[in-house]
């Protein structure tokens, strides 16, 4: 009897074809499953490099990038993208490191964390109500906050900096094996998955990103959602400052510079779509292991710098057209 | 003529603006004069190149994140190319920098189109592939130019028969600029190609129902954009005589001209000049800044500011035309 009306019906799926369904519901699974090949080839490459001092290690370094990573995923959400979130990591690590000798480091964490708190506030108002290409505003807002750094660097020459002890705890310290980075990490993504799950402002985001028109339509003050969304890039990215100057522990104006470009990868790795009203956190956070692990498996093969980034763009590339083509379609 | 008026008003507010900056220099700095101009085009001339690789992608709808990457590979080419080699093997290796150029458009192009992923991505990546080529064809600055390309780009024409009074007015790098970019713009405005490119910029579906073959004119947008950033590459390499791996700060600068210029980042809208006049805005006003004193790093901060101030307004002025 089924027989006959699987024959009358539709042909039974293929295994390929129901793989590629599966994939396209647990979008998530193909991406751990990249993460656990890179590590056995890596394990394959150095043995015993795989051990519990190097997982820790790449937690560490994976942190600052899956909380900046964070600030693209929840702005691409809405069909923006955060490109300030490099100038705003960096102003908060610099500040932080150059106020604690002046006023002490709680007072110093809190005013680092303001900066991020303005430029955010001005990413929301040019994109939510002038509506600029948040491209180009985050990049603008981005070249002045670098200026205001700059100036700022030449006022505090005399006062020396220093890295808080809880930051350099807190980036770079180990409790049990595991990082202490963890400790505010994991609230941090709770609370982003959270936010974006469980709360109407989430659900807003994704409906603003998927049809911005509807929404309007529907009544949602789409420059309030704006403005809310990068003030909260700001501040994530004002954290991620401040955990990544307790890791490396040596302030610098360009200290963050160099995971901008990661932070967008590692969103678009983890299958938020940059266009907006489709992805997750929690494929960022892989997003951001894999590269990670990307990277020390290209510095252990001692290629030249150049071979690295060639690479690093290809395999960018390679895993996003491969997600695309199993997630859509089916 | 006001039909004229009306439809470049954008582009003439835009020479006025020049204008109007080059009477405040002048104010400011009563010695500015044809050695000013001179600095300023060789200042401005490679953001004028990424600002119209820049311009022809955003006119079909895309956007170029990787344009100041491929400047840095074809300027390293270029320089290695160049090095050792007699002036007239200058000649062909500007013909082959000018074709990897092109080949690196196309790459980028073919990588949007057969993938199918978003355009920003793309050249996101290949932002990373291009610029890690550029430090292994040369890991640290280094070799040459022809001396021949190296005059190009310094100092003012001569005319026989003009006075040099006239002719002092006139930097051999925009004599460049201006043959460089009409030489490409010019037969594209008038060809079918051209028209393709602003029709998929400013309604891709409508373009594709209309027979235009989408995929291929993106592919060819993206591989303009290759051959002016080439050209951008080998102007580095000639005013600065050697060619650097690291690619520069053109980037923004690019997309903030083609804004200022009035190109809509939707595509579709606007042309070459806008975005040209832009860039020699942007440089005068940092010179002025530099004129007055102004701490460089407020310079930064004016600069970003002025840019954004300026987009706001754009956008503002957008929005406005639509309500009405």
């Amino acid at each position: 009897m089924t027989t006959t009306l699987v024959e009358a019906g539709t042909p039974p799926e293929s295994f390929g074809r129901r793989i590629r369904r599966f994939m396209a519901d647990y979008p998530i699974v193909p991406l751990i499953v990249l993460f656990v090949i890179l590590v056995v080839v890596l394990e394959f490459l150095r043995p015993g490099i795989v051990n519990e001092r190097w997982m820790a290690n790449t937690v560490k370094f994976a942190i600052p990038l899956a909380i900046l990573a964070g600030c693209q995923t929840m702005t691409m959400l809405t069909g923006g993208i955060d490109l300030s979130v490099s100038t705003v990591a960096t102003m908060s690590a610099f500040i932080v490191a150059t106020q604690t000798p002046v006023h002490g480091p709680w007072v110093a964490m809190m005013i680092a964390i303001v900066p991020g708190l303005v430029i955010g506030l001005a990413n929301g108002i040019g994109a939510g109500i002038f509506r600029v290409h948040p491209l180009i505003m985050t990049l603008g807002t981005g070249l002045i906050g670098i200026g205001f750094l700059q100036v700022y660097q030449r006022t505090v020459i005399a006062t020396g900096s220093v890295v808080p002890d809880f930051l350099a705890w807190l980036g770079t310290g180990l409790s049990g094996g595991f990082p202490n980075a963890l400790l505010l990490f994991v609230p941090v993504a709770a609370l982003i998955i959270y936010i974006l799950r469980g709360t109407g402002f989430g659900r807003l985001l994704y409906a603003v990103g998927d049809n911005e028109r509807a929404t309007r339509i529907a009544g949602v003050r789409y420059p309030q959602v704006i403005i809310g969304v990068y003030i909260f890039s700001g501040f994530l990215a004002a954290i991620a400052g401040l955990l990544y100057v307790g890791l490396i522990k040596a302030p610098s104006l360009s200290l963050a510079e160099p995971l901008m470009l990661p932070s967008v990868a590692a969103a678009v790795i983890g299958g938020t779509s940059i266009f907006g009203g489709r992805g997750g956190y929690p494929g960022t956070i892989v997003g951001a292991l894999i590269l990670t692990v990307l990277n020390t498996l290209l510095t252990i093969l001692q290629m030249p710098e150049g071979l690295r980034g060639v690479l690093f763009g290809l395999i960018i590339l390679v895993v996003t057209a491969i997600y695309i083509r199993i997630t859509s379609d089916t | 003529m006001s039909g004229f008026v009306r439809r470049n008003a954008w582009v003439i507010g835009l020479f006025a603006l020049l204008a109007a900056l080059l009477v405040v220099t002048r104010i400011i700095q009563p010695s500015y004069g044809s050695a000013g101009i001179v600095g300023l085009v060789s200042a401005a001339l490679p953001f004028a190149f990424a600002v119209a690789a820049q311009t022809v992608v955003v006119i079909a709808g895309g956007i170029d994140l990787s344009i100041a990457s491929m400047m840095a590979l074809t300027s390293v080419t270029a320089a290695v190319l160049m090095d050792g080699a007699s002036p007239e093997f200058a000649i062909v290796a500007v013909g082959l920098v000018l074709l990897l150029g092109l080949c690196l458009g196309a790459i980028n192009g073919a990588l949007i189109v057969i993938t199918r992923v978003p355009d920003i991505v793309v050249t996101l990546a290949m932002l990373f592939v291009w610029q890690g080529a550029a430090l292994l064809v040369l890991p640290s600055p280094g070799g040459a130019a022809a001396d021949w390309l190296k005059a190009m780009v310094v100092g003012t024409v001569s005319i026989p028969g003009v006075p040099s009074e006239i002719t002092q007015w006139i930097p051999r790098g925009l004599v460049l600029l201006v043959a460089c970019i009409a030489a490409v713009f010019i037969p594209l405005y008038r060809s079918r190609l051209g028209l393709s490119i602003y029709a998929i910029g400013s309604n891709n579906l409508a373009a594709f129902r209309s027979g235009v073959a989408v995929g291929r004119t993106r592919i060819a947008a993206y591989a303009l954009a290759g051959l002016f950033s080439a050209m951008g590459g080998l102007v580095l390499t000639m005013s600065t005589g050697i060619g650097a791996p690291i690619p520069g700060p053109y980037l923004l600068a690019s997309v903030a001209a083609v804004v200022l210029g009035g190109v809509a980042l939707t595509g579709g809208v606007g042309g070459i000049v806008g975005p040209i006049v832009a860039v020699f805005i942007l440089r005068l006003v940092r010179s002025d800044l530099t004129f007055l004193a102004v701490d460089p790093n407020v310079t930064t901060i004016v600069e970003g500011t002025i840019m954004v101030v300026v987009v706001m307004f754009g956008a503002l002025l957008a929005l406005r035309r639509r309500k009405s």
